[in-house]
């Protein structure tokens, strides 16, 4: 056979140079670590990276504009901004493993379960699951907020459950991807039993994709809990969760719209740098 | 082809028919009467005779089966019951809202597929490859930013700074500028994705190849051959989009202050009025299953291949 | 051969960038095509080939460059104009038939939009006399029907019909030169050497030139004049097509030569030997099916039958062979035989068992005597898995073995089928192909099975490659007595490596016998198609006038 050594591309007259060049330790993926390195950092050690509290304030210096003093000023209360952002990092991340932890271990369960089963187990599971996928998560989201109530825990349990079902489908379609390859057949083909077949081979190559998926969900996680802290069903107010910052900041937006630009810019640069190591992480695996 | 369309909207209604089951048990079985704890405050200084009279005509004294048959038919007929806060039929505050919100969608949808053909387009065909590069990476930002934090952003810059929108008082259509670029500009991010994905696997096809040994030129084979395959894949997520725009209306008409089904149901959550959230949550399920529907059965007219299921040559 | 050559590439040297490095993959080739000449390209996977005729044509890969050297069309130098310029003699003077017709022409456009393409390409601007001329061409490449086929889409015709429509467009505009870049690889055979037919009686009624790149040497020898030999990049040796064969200079040429089964008439296997009794008893064989039929469920609630009533038996120590093109029955057969199919009806007996009577754990213990290896050791090695545990995981089927023991199984496998030590930590896609297939043939045989079903197992791999694991095969026999049920679609391959064959067309068995006696005296019309389709033996004889002495 004629297989020129790399992507043929008569089309375009121009290569995969671009996406080459990030394939290796590109510096935006440098980056991207630096930046999830650093948040983790905040949410472990606050105290290394500010001196002022989170949630007591010094009235007297409210609305101050960033400064060497306080780094991007002061809410209403007072409160130094980059206090409050360093110590709410913890409830952003640890919400959104949370969230990711739901949805990859149930979705993964249930895949796995209508992929390996098949027959009537996996049409029942796959019209469900078809039904979440049929409403937007923020929307299934809300239902959960709307049953268990307002909360950090809530809302990151909400976000997890939407994405159960994306999860579950991937798991499945890899399931039954990997069921119908030859070297499971093959594995069958030696004696194997089932349950072997499923544990050596089914398993670990069905696995691969929803890990680079939880990746991927773990960025749209943070966007989606800063989403409902926002929209005030998240955890509630003097607590410096990055989306309830942006809604506390947006009331000073015409004076005082570092108050709102910064959160959100934190929470961009985390979920940019996230989406970006999901990438790799996915294109890592065979 | 008959068959296909009916055994198709056979399925239709059962994912339909699965929706409210779902939601009937999310909201209304599992809470049970958590809603009409409610009137047990004595706020609503209600006798125990009013608060048995207000359980049974919302049904809650009858078994759950009878409560989710009567449910059910009310849904067919298209009553969704009474808002809990507002006091008034469901049905009415999905029409009153409903208009606007579409008109933000639709308006909303356009700009998204206008904004992800112009990346896509720009990112193939830019003539330095360092903006190719730069705009090949607007995707994933787009698709990393808060859509709240967008729209204050938004009227931040182009409102108080630049004074281009006026957010006070503003025109019918001046009012719709940014809550419009806020949903667009995350929805067209999976699309432009999507786009850009499907025009670099169709272009390292074999027959594109083959157009360009006939001689067409690279914008020719473009047109005439990439394009249209690239963008059948497109349509499958149609459903998606339809059901983000919405969420996107959740969040934009809060921050922008409209009226809408996304303001009602921001409404509704923090008053824990569960019969309108079923309905936007079925409105939605329905809504992403006609739209899937409709994609399915046009589908074949674009792709021949899907016409015959029988690909065997005579 | 006198004046300017219409083709003339002088030092030509391409490479590719991977990542930030460029790596060189062509390396100052050179090599003339006259007017009216065929001129193949032979050369095995990564040789270089189809990038010296991607860079003719001017479509390299978007990550590819010319670095330096000439491609002169009749004179002119052109492989530094421009892709627009290039547009222009696309076409109209340089044309290509691609491999691969089944992704080569566009799922949602109509054959005839896609032919008469060219022509619009080229100024054409009268509907009607492109709609009559794209009927004229299809027609002219023996396709029925021609103005149905114009009105229909790719999926609706088959491999060869589509390759039939590559070649129209090839030829609309009677260029001087087509690339015809391996034209009919994964093609049937029989189609093979119609479409071969074809593109020589085209090029001879137009005069036109063609630059035939090509895996298969038998191809190459019967349609070509001259013969430019590649590897790695580099020309081995180029020369007319019957000195080159008869008598090759360079030591890869020669290696290529010796290797290519359908240019080697001569079989040095060895017998296996005769059976001692005089009578056969059914004991003699490992493997006997009767009657084997195999519906297949349609969906408008008919059956297909794949398989119709086949019989053969497989004597110990000895290869059957199953040779069949596609839709022939002969991957349903085996796949039967190894117990992955139920058959509709039909009895098979493997070392006197019969398969449809077992259950679950008889069917998984009975596994051990039978073992099947893939054609595609791509696809047929868990990727997640090293060689060791590839190798290993059949003995932790059944009993339980210390893993030392273990160890020592699949390392003396490793030295049986060729396979260094040092490989046994290594993943699957750090292999090459050959060493995948070895990996996989000594998965099939850790549990020392009685029976090795193969199927297509040395098809997917280059020819020097193919000679190396069929030699394995035959020690693989002869040392440990296995029996072997050989499937192939190549009947070169078979008559080196099968004692007995079993020729299936359309699920049914049209012939089965020694093999000398099939290839010699075929009673069937269809082996004898088969037999004339093997390519080669037009060179091959060709050769042979030109040096009687050589017994090659």
């Amino acid at each position: 056979m004629t297989t020129p050594p790399a992507v043929t591309n008569a089309f375009s007259g121009r290569g995969s140079g671009h996406l080459d060049r990030l394939r290796g330790a590109s510096p935006g993926l440098v980056l991207a670590w630096l930046v999830i390195a650093l948040v983790v950092l905040w949410a472990a050690a606050p105290a290394l990276f500010t001196e002022y509290s989170a949630t007591v304030g010094v009235p007297a210096e409210k609305l101050r504009p960033p400064s060497p003093d306080h780094l991007l000023g002061t809410d209403a209360l007072g409160r130094d901004l980059f206090a409050r952002i360093v110590h709410g990092s913890v409830h952003s991340l640890s919400g959104a493993l949370v969230a990711v932890a739901i949805g990859l271990v149930a979705g993964t369960m249930l895949g796995l379960v209508a992929g390996s089963i098949g027959g009537l187990v996996d049409d029942t599971l796959m019209r469900i699951v078809d039904v979440l996928l049929a409403v937007p998560a923020l929307l299934l989201s809300l239902s959960i907020i709307i049953l268990t109530g307002f909360g950090t825990i809530n809302a990151a349990v909400a976000v997890g459950a939407a994405s159960v079902a994306g999860f579950a489908r991937l798991v499945r379609a890899d399931v039954i991807r990997v069921r119908r390859s030859e070297y499971v057949e093959a594995a069958f083909g030696s004696g194997g039993t089932y349950a072997a077949v499923l544990w050596r081979h089914v398993l670990p190559n069905s696995l691969t994709s929803a890990f680079a998926f939880a990746a991927l969900q773990f960025g749209s996680a943070i966007l989606s809990i800063s989403t409902l802290g926002f929209l005030g069903y998240g955890a509630p107010p003097p607590t410096p969760e990055w989306g309830l910052l942006i809604a506390e900041g947006r009331n000073y937006i015409s004076s005082a719209w570092w108050l709102t630009a910064a959160p959100g810019l934190v929470v961009v640069a985390v979920v940019l740098s996230a989406n970006r190591i999901s990438r790799a992480v996915g294109r890592s695996t065979p | 082809m008959s068959r296909y369309l009916i055994s198709r909207i056979g399925q239709a209604l059962v994912v339909l028919w699965a929706a409210f089951t779902l939601s009937f048990v999310l909201l209304q079985a599992l809470p049970g009467d958590a809603v009409l704890i409610k009137f047990l405050n004595p706020d609503f200084g209600l006798s125990q005779e009013q608060i048995a009279d207000i359980r049974a005509s919302y049904g809650a004294d009858r078994s759950v089966t009878a409560q989710y048959l009567h449910a059910l038919g009310n849904v067919l007929s298209g009553d969704f019951g009474y808002s809990i806060q507002a006091g008034v039929p469901v049905r009415q505050l999905l029409a009153e809202n409903l208009p606007a919100t579409l008109r933000l969608a639709c308006l909303a949808f356009l700009a998204a597929v206008v904004l992800a053909f112009a990346v896509t387009l720009l990112s193939t065909f830019a003539t330095f490859a360092w903006l190719r590069s730069a705009i090949q990476v607007l995707p994933s930002l787009f698709i990393s930013l808060p859509v709240f934090w967008l729209g204050i952003m938004l009227i931040q810059i182009f409102s108080f700074r630049l004074r281009l929108v006026s957010v006070i008082n503003p025109g019918p259509w001046e009012a719709l500028i940014l809550p419009v670029a806020t949903i667009a500009v995350p929805i067209s991010a999976p699309l432009a994705q999507i786009l850009m994905r499907n025009l670099d696997a169709v272009a390292h096809q074999p027959f594109v190849t083959v157009a360009r040994a006939k001689g067409a030129s690279r914008a020719f084979a473009f047109w005439r051959h990439v394009l249209r395959n690239a963008l059948l894949p497109t349509l499958a997520i149609a459903g998606v989009l339809f059901g983000e725009l919405l969420a996107g209306a959740v969040v934009t008409e809060t921050v922008f202050g409209l009226n809408g089904i996304g303001a009602l149901t921001h409404k509704a959550v923090g008053n824990q009025d569960a019969a309108v959230l079923q309905a936007v949550v079925l409105f939605c399920a329905v809504a992403f299953v006609v739209i899937t529907l409709f994609v399915d059965l046009a589908s074949p007219l674009l792709d021949p291949r899907l016409r015959s299921k029988t690909g065997a040559p005579a | 051969m006198s004046g300017t050559p219409l083709l003339s590439i002088r030092d030509l040297s391409v490479s590719y960038r991977e990542k930030d490095d460029w790596s060189r993959v062509v390396h100052g080739v050179s090599l003339d095509v006259h007017r009216g000449e065929v001129v193949a390209l032979v050369g095995e996977s990564g040789s270089g080939k189809t990038t010296t005729a991607q860079s003719v044509i001017g479509l390299l890969p978007g990550n590819g460059r010319i670095d330096q050297g000439e491609i002169r069309l009749d004179g002119t130098d052109i492989s530094r104009w421009p892709s627009r310029r290039l547009d222009a003699i696309r076409g109209a003077r340089i044309s290509l038939i691609p491999q691969d017709p089944g992704s080569a022409l566009n799922p949602i456009r109509t054959i005839g939009a896609q032919v008469g393409e060219i022509l619009k390409i080229h100024g054409w601007r009268d509907k009607k006399a492109i709609a009559s001329r794209v009927v004229e061409l299809l027609a002219r490449v023996g396709l029925t029907e021609p103005e149905l086929r114009a009105r229909q889409y790719p999926h609706e015709l088959s491999g060869g019909m589509k390759q039939r429509v590559l070649i129209a467009i090839a030829v609309a505009l009677q260029p001087e030169l087509i690339v015809a870049d391996e034209p009919t690889s994964g093609l049937d055979v029989t189609v093979q050497r119609r479409i071969l037919d074809l593109i020589d009686e085209l090029r001879l009624e137009f005069g036109t030139s063609v630059l035939l790149v090509t895996h298969d040497l038998g191809v190459a020898a019967d349609r070509a004049g001259r013969l430019v030999v590649m590897q790695g990049g580099r020309i081995q040796e180029e020369g007319p097509t019957a000195a080159l064969i008869a008598a090759p200079r360079s030591a890869y040429a020669r290696r290529l030569l010796a290797d290519a089964p359908s240019l080697d008439m001569t079989v040095r296997r060895q017998p296996r030997p005769e059976p001692i009794r005089e009578r056969d008893e059914a004991d003699d064989f490992a493997v006997i099916v009767e009657d084997l039929t195999h519906d297949f469920p349609l969906a408008d609630g008919g059956t297909f039958r794949a398989v119709d009533g086949i019989s053969f038996r497989l004597r110990r120590g000895t290869t059957h062979a199953l040779v069949g093109e596609s839709g022939s029955g002969k991957t349903t057969t085996i796949r039967s035989i190894v117990g992955f199919e139920k058959p509709t009806a039909g009895r098979i007996l493997v070392d006197g068992t019969d398969i449809a009577a077992l259950h679950r754990a008889d069917l998984r213990r009975f596994r051990r005597k039978i073992q099947l290896v893939y054609q595609n050791p791509f696809a047929s090695l868990d990727p997640r898995q090293n060689v060791f545990e590839i190798i290993e995981e059949p003995l932790l089927n059944f009993d339980k073995r210390e893993k030392d023991e273990r160890r020592r199984s699949v390392e003396s496998l490793l030295d049986r089928v060729g396979l260094s030590r040092t490989l046994l930590g290594r993943a699957p896609h750090a292999l090459s192909g050959g060493q995948r297939q070895r990996v996989a043939i000594a998965r099939a045989l850790v549990l020392e099975p009685q029976v090795l079903v193969l199927d297509e197992a040395v098809s997917a791999l280059d020819v020097t490659v193919q000679a190396q694991v069929l030699k394995l095969l035959d020690e693989l026999q002869r040392d440990l007595g296995l029996t072997y049920l050989f499937v192939s679609h190549d009947l070169a391959v078979v008559r080196q490596i099968a004692d007995s064959v079993s020729v299936l067309h359309r699920g049914r068995q049209v012939e089965s016998g020694p093999v000398e006696q099939i290839f010699h005296a075929p009673t069937s019309s269809y082996t004898r198609d088969l037999l004339a389709a093997i390519p080669g033996r037009t060179g091959v004889e060709r050769a042979r006038t030109l040096s009687p002495g050589s017994d090659r």
